[in-house]
């Protein structure tokens, strides 16, 4: 008993040393806080609190923002800003110069419309997939299936894989010689050759997008769907409430929030699109599946003529594009909180 | 005092010693290198050679893909960023990196009389020393000759045309169920020789660039045709975007095609590859209406201006350039030598085998029949300018987005833009 008195005591102790430990590692920040709290008063200290992460962001985005709009108003191929020639708005004067908007091929510089069609096609389309997609494992994954953990784990695996490896896995099953069209064979079809067929370029770059993601979104919404009280469905069910009029009238408006969400970041990402596209299918056939980001890099870093001036300019116009949508969401959110 | 002083002396000495043998140590010089082949390990033994003779001096060899030479280099270079040498294949495009070696070789008239014509490659402008060709190439075609003989075909001979050999490749294919009868390998570089043999002229009379002609409108309507009724496999030119390369090689040591058409660069990894699988067979370049021609070409180790370290990097090149190096080099890679002296004198190759043999006589002796204007093309610095422009257009044009017509149209005005875009 005396022994187990004595632990206490030293624990206690060692505990209360600690403890000083803490206190006077934080009291060396007390004599500058109060020095610099002095100086801007408290209603200036948050901004001394945020000023790591603004410094992070200011030298991450907002220099290189600053960098690619000036780079914009450039021209030639020379790297640094001071060695390039000032063209004012040239560059997007040339992006811009189109005799019918709706047909890139009278566009002067076709490839940048033909980038910004792709895309809004590809955005469209894998958008809506995924997010019904997402929906509908949410919501099977919600219910008390067996094997619900494993099946949670399954639909989150591809978010964790890179998207490089993501699209040289689906690059193997696709091509001439790959699992799917050996499969084909197998059962008295012919060879389908994926990545010469416009059409079928574009749906395996959509379904490979989602497939890659969807776990990632499927996860957000399955939290909106725990979030949903029970007692809601256990009062649509006392009253006799068909399950379509339960998914209409309460799982929806409920989850409206997390689907916002969803359909906002599947947007930008989506008009983001490169990486997997691009190992998938090169952007081909053609310019079939060559979006505005891949256009950006053509143009500033693959082509013998290296156009910076033109890639900031494209650049510009994309932000502006992500820039719009992110402002409907903020709009899109802010019309429901109020109401 | 005495001791103190002596003991004083012996610390300094030791200290001095100790200071001498890190600085020996301190100079490091970095290559970037792509492999076609097994280059890169023959290389390697001529650098530990070199280290030998020079233990102040330490070469890292960067192995990187050849994708990274041609699309990262450059914009390490433009940062002043690089290596201090490289093995490049855009030769004059990148020649204002290059470093001029004159005054840190041994002797420049040995680096004129070796390598002369190649020299004016890396400086198109100027009589700079910047370095040496690791080999010249010349693009042709390969064949699988025991495709032809499976299939009871004869082989076009000697002075065979590009319709001659295309019908030929169709029947094989045919016969024989091969998914592809033709391929060529998804570059500008490649269609130029083909397009110069239909009597494209690449230049207006004032020296210009003008790729755009009745020569390279006849074999673009070939190659068009060709995609359209399946001589030639959509899946190579038809399956991705702008100018990226993609080469056919992967396919022919498959004996999924019948016809490639590529270069001598090849004849190491088929020799590796395919060996005596079946017979691979380079045969001289198919004629057209105006020649029978392939284009020229190579890569070339250069020096570049950045290096910290431009006196080792000159004792280096000199080194490598020296007549037994290079004679062990091309003769263990298999390369055409881009050497003047060992050209004339012959490399012994190390190959017993007779198809990589029999590459190596016909595409050395494909040196004296190519045309003019291919050197001419190979010679002009921005000539990947012409290449991209001709293979993204045309690869459009193939997959149906533009016609041909406009395909033509928009090459011109690709050149222009981007010459324009050049010379602000």
């Amino acid at each position: 008993m005396a022994n187990l008195t004595d632990r206490i005591k030293i624990s206690d102790r060692l505990a209360g040393a600690a403890a000083w430990l803490v206190l006077q590692f934080f009291r060396l920040f007390e004599i500058p806080l109060s020095f610099i709290q002095r100086i801007v008063g408290v209603r200036g200290m948050p901004w001394i609190f945020l000023l790591p992460n603004l410094a992070f962001f200011g030298l991450f985005v907002v220099i290189p923002l600053c960098i690619n709009l000036a780079f914009s108003f450039t021209g030639g191929t020379d790297l640094y800003l001071s060695d390039r020639v000032y063209t004012g708005t040239e560059q997007y004067g040339f992006l811009l110069d189109c005799e019918t908007f709706g047909d890139p091929i009278t566009c002067r510089e076709d490839r940048f419309w033909k980038g910004l069609y792709n895309t809004a096609t590809f955005t469209v389309f894998q958008v809506t997939f995924l997010v019904l997609f997402s929906m509908i494992t949410a919501l099977i994954l919600n219910r008390e299936i067996r094997g619900r953990g494993f099946f949670r784990a399954v639909f989150f695996f591809p978010v964790l894989l890179s998207p490089v490896v993501v699209a040289l896995i689906w690059k193997w099953i696709l091509l001439r010689d790959g699992i799917l069209n050996a499969f084909l064979v197998s059962v008295g079809l012919d060879k389908i050759l994926f990545f010469v067929s416009p059409e079928w370029s574009m749906f395996w770059a959509v379904f490979v997008s989602i497939w890659a993601h969807m776990g990632f979104y499927t996860l957000i919404l399955l939290a909106g769907l725990q979030a949903i009280p029970p007692d809601l469905y256990e009062a649509a069910e006392m009253d006799g409430t068909s399950k379509e009029r339960v998914f209409w009238r309460i799982t929806l408006p409920l989850l409206w929030p997390n689907l916002l969400v969803v359909v906002v970041l599947a947007l930008i990402k989506g008009v983001q699109i490169f990486d997997e596209v691009f190992v998938l299918t090169g952007g081909g056939p053609g310019t079939a599946t060559q979006f505005i980001v891949q256009y950006i890099y053509n143009t500033g870093f693959t082509e013998p003529v290296r156009n910076f001036g033109l890639a900031s300019a494209a650049s510009i116009v994309l932000g502006l594009v992500l820039f719009v949508l992110t402002i409907t969401q903020l709009a899109a959110t802010r019309a429901r909180d109020n109401g | 005092m005495t001791l103190n002083l002596k003991s004083l002396l012996t610390v300094t000495s030791v200290a001095a010693a100790l200071m001498a043998s890190s600085a020996l140590a301190q100079t490091e010089l970095r290559m970037m290198w792509y492999n076609d082949g097994s280059e890169g390990e023959v290389m390697q033994t001529i650098l530990d050679r070199f280290e030998a003779d020079n233990p102040d001096i330490t070469v890292v060899l960067d192995v990187v893909p050849y994708k990274a030479v041609l699309e990262s280099l450059p914009i390490q270079l433009a940062a002043g960023a690089g290596p201090d040498i490289a093995r490049v294949t855009d030769l004059g495009g990148l020649s204002e990196y290059y470093l001029d070696l004159s005054p840190y070789v041994s002797d420049t008239e040995y680096w004129e009389t070796s390598f002369g014509p190649f020299l004016n490659w890396l400086a198109p402008d100027s009589d700079r020393i910047s370095g040496f060709m690791t080999q010249l190439t010349v693009t042709g075609p390969y064949v699988n000759k025991t495709l032809f003989e499976q299939a009871e075909v004869t082989m076009p001979g000697d002075g065979a045309t590009w319709d001659d050999w295309a019908t030929a490749v169709v029947v094989v294919a045919d016969k024989l169920d091969i998914p592809i009868p033709m391929a060529w390998d998804r570059s500008g570089h490649r269609v130029a020789g083909p397009a110069i043999a239909m009597g494209a002229k690449m230049f207006d009379a004032d020296g210009n660039p003008a790729l755009v002609d009745g020569g390279l409108k006849k074999m673009a309507q070939r190659l068009y045709d060709w995609h359209q009724d399946g001589t030639m496999s959509k899946e190579l030119w038809g399956s991705v975007s702008g100018s990226t390369y993609l080469g056919a090689n992967e396919d022919f040591a498959n004996a999924q095609v019948v016809f490639y058409m590529s270069g001598s660069w090849q004849i190491p990894q088929f020799a590796n590859k395919i060996g005596d699988a079946f017979d691979w067979w380079a045969v001289p370049a198919p004629c057209g209406d105006a020649a029978c021609t392939g284009m020229p070409g190579g890569a070339a180790l250069v020096a570049l201006q950045d290096t910290k370290h431009p006196e080792e990097v000159g004792k280096l090149m000199d080194f490598l350039a020296q007549e037994e190096n290079l004679a062990e080099f091309y003769g263990k890679t298999l390369f055409i030598p881009g050497h003047l002296g060992l050209a004339t004198g012959g490399v012994e190759f190390a190959t017993d085998d007779p198809r990589a043999k029999h590459a190596l006589e016909t595409f050395s002796g494909a040196v004296p029949t190519i045309s003019q204007t291919a050197f001419d093309l190979q010679g002009y610095k921005n000539n990947r300018v012409l290449f991209n422009a001709l293979i993204s257009r045309l690869n459009e044009a193939i997959v149906g987005e533009l016609t041909l017509e406009q395909a033509y149209a928009r090459m011109e005005e690709d050149v222009a833009n981007q010459l324009a875009e050049l010379n602000r």
